[in-house]
């Protein structure tokens, strides 16, 4: 999916619950993997100008999950420790979003060079 | 003698507009409930006369040229008003090409060389085609300001700010909090507030479908802003598995006064206004009575 506008957030999400709902996951781990879908496509919209988001159902011996993978080809992080770090932000706002998603989903990576751009990838398992 | 066709059409429009007419009555996508026979008509005249004074031998292999801004003009008009007056696209899309069954339908009778006949036929398809696109174009145009139109009404209609006791104000918040959203919200509490001078304002947020940093970020300016104007403000419709994401997303609500349901919210403002909601004793009433 294409995200250029504060429009598409919600179309988003949406398919993420569909996904989710459809895999049967618990209902407090469907809206942690909303909320962080939620954080991440902000910044891609936010800091990265746009970007593509991708939906996968992965399988991992017994469990299975769904991957959400953020690509934008905006500034990029300079220093992405600091950016991990609670309350850092360049963009008056909270600074949550990155640390945030990171305890919310089970694996989370995260890949940015300067003047090149982002890609977040995270995964949240069923039951995990 | 190159091109034939334009000639032989710009002879035969009354033909034309009949057969396109005829056409239109035995299709499926005929509205005369949105739209009068009449009015079709003057609409179809009107196109028809306008494209045919439009075509030459040069521009019939030319869809693109500019002859036809003023046909396109018309048809955009013609597409955009359908689509405000809840035609449908098949509907839309049968007006135009019955007009291109139309001009085929005359050519075959006029045209006896078959090969002649095919390569009038082909570029009138090109062009008609070229039309339809444009149609089709105009017509999702149309639709989709329907589509921002109801979304701005939407917004407005979708944040009432109810007294639900002297003092007491309630906010049901439906849908995603964004930042437009947010401003509308608080521009209608803050009035509120004022205009019924009310001490605390109830946000209810079981509508919210997922709280994330910016719409935490909103909520807890919307608090402040009411504590500003001297109210206090409570948050209500806290659903377990928000109040963990929330917790997890590393959000700070100490601060603010949250409640999981609206009447326990509701509750709490009684006991900040001192107020208290008893039941009424028959027996001892009509006891004290006697
Ligand atoms: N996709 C991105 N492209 C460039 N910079 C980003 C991106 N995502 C996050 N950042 C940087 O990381 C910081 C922290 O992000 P985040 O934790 O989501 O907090 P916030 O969005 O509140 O600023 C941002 O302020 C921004 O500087
Ligand atoms: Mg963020």
């Amino acid at each position: 999916m294409t995200i250029v506008k504060e429009q598409d957030v919600v179309p988003f999400r949406n398919r993420v619950k569909e996904y989710a709902v459809k895999m049967g996951m618990s209902l407090v781990n469907q809206t942690k993997l909303i909320t962080a879908a939620s954080e991440l496509v902000r910044n891609l919209l936010k800091y990265g100008k746009g970007g593509n988001v991708k939906i996968e159902v992965i399988n991992q011996g017994r469990d299975n999950g769904i991957r959400l993978t953020f690509v934008d080809q905006g500034p990029g992080i300079e220093n992405i420790e600091l950016a991990m770090k609670d309350g850092y932000s360049t963009g008056k706002s909270m600074g949550l979003g990155l640390p945030g998603t990171k305890r919310l989903v089970s694996e989370f990576n995260i890949q940015s060079s300067v003047g090149k751009g982002t890609t977040v990838t995270i995964i949240k398992w069923k039951n995990g | 003698m190159k091109n034939e066709a334009v000639k032989i059409l710009q002879k035969k429009k009354k033909t034309i507009l009949e057969q396109w007419s005829t056409n239109q009555l035995a299709s499926d996508g005929l509205r005369d409930d949105l739209i009068s026979n009449e009015d079709q008509l003057a609409q179809s005249d009107e196109l028809l006369t306008v494209f045919l004074n439009a075509l030459t031998d040069d521009n019939i292999e030319d869809p693109a040229s500019y002859d036809f801004e003023k046909v396109i003009d018309i048809l955009s008009g013609i597409s955009i008003s359908r689509a405000k007056q809840g035609f449908s696209s098949r509907e839309t899309g049968v007006y135009i090409f019955s007009l291109k069954d139309a001009l085929l339908t005359v050519l075959q009778q006029e045209i006896q060389d078959p090969t002649m006949l095919y390569s009038q036929s082909l570029k009138i398809n090109k062009l008609l085609d070229n039309l339809t696109v444009i149609t089709f174009e105009t017509f999702i145009k149309g639709r989709e300001e329907v589509i921002l139109r109801q979304t701005d009404e939407i917004s407005e209609i979708s944040t009432p700010v109810i007294r639900v006791w002297d003092g007491v104000l309630a906010l049901p918040i439906i849908g995603t909090l964004d930042s437009s959203r947010t401003q509308i919200v608080m521009e209608n509490l803050l009035q509120e507030i004022v205009e019924t001078g009310s001490s605390i304002a109830i946000l209810d947020i079981s509508g919210v479908p997922a709280v994330d940093s910016l719409v935490a970020q909103h909520l807890i300016k919307t608090v402040s802003a009411t504590r500003l104007m001297g109210a206090e403000c409570i948050i209500s419709g806290i659903r377990p598995e928000i109040a963990q994401t929330v917790v997890h997303l590393g959000i700070d609500l100490s601060q603010i006064i949250t409640k999981s349901t609206l009447s326990s919210a509701l509750k709490t403002a009684f006991q900040m206004m001192q107020l208290q909601v008893v039941k009424k004793q028959r027996e001892k009433v009509s006891f004290s009575k006697i």
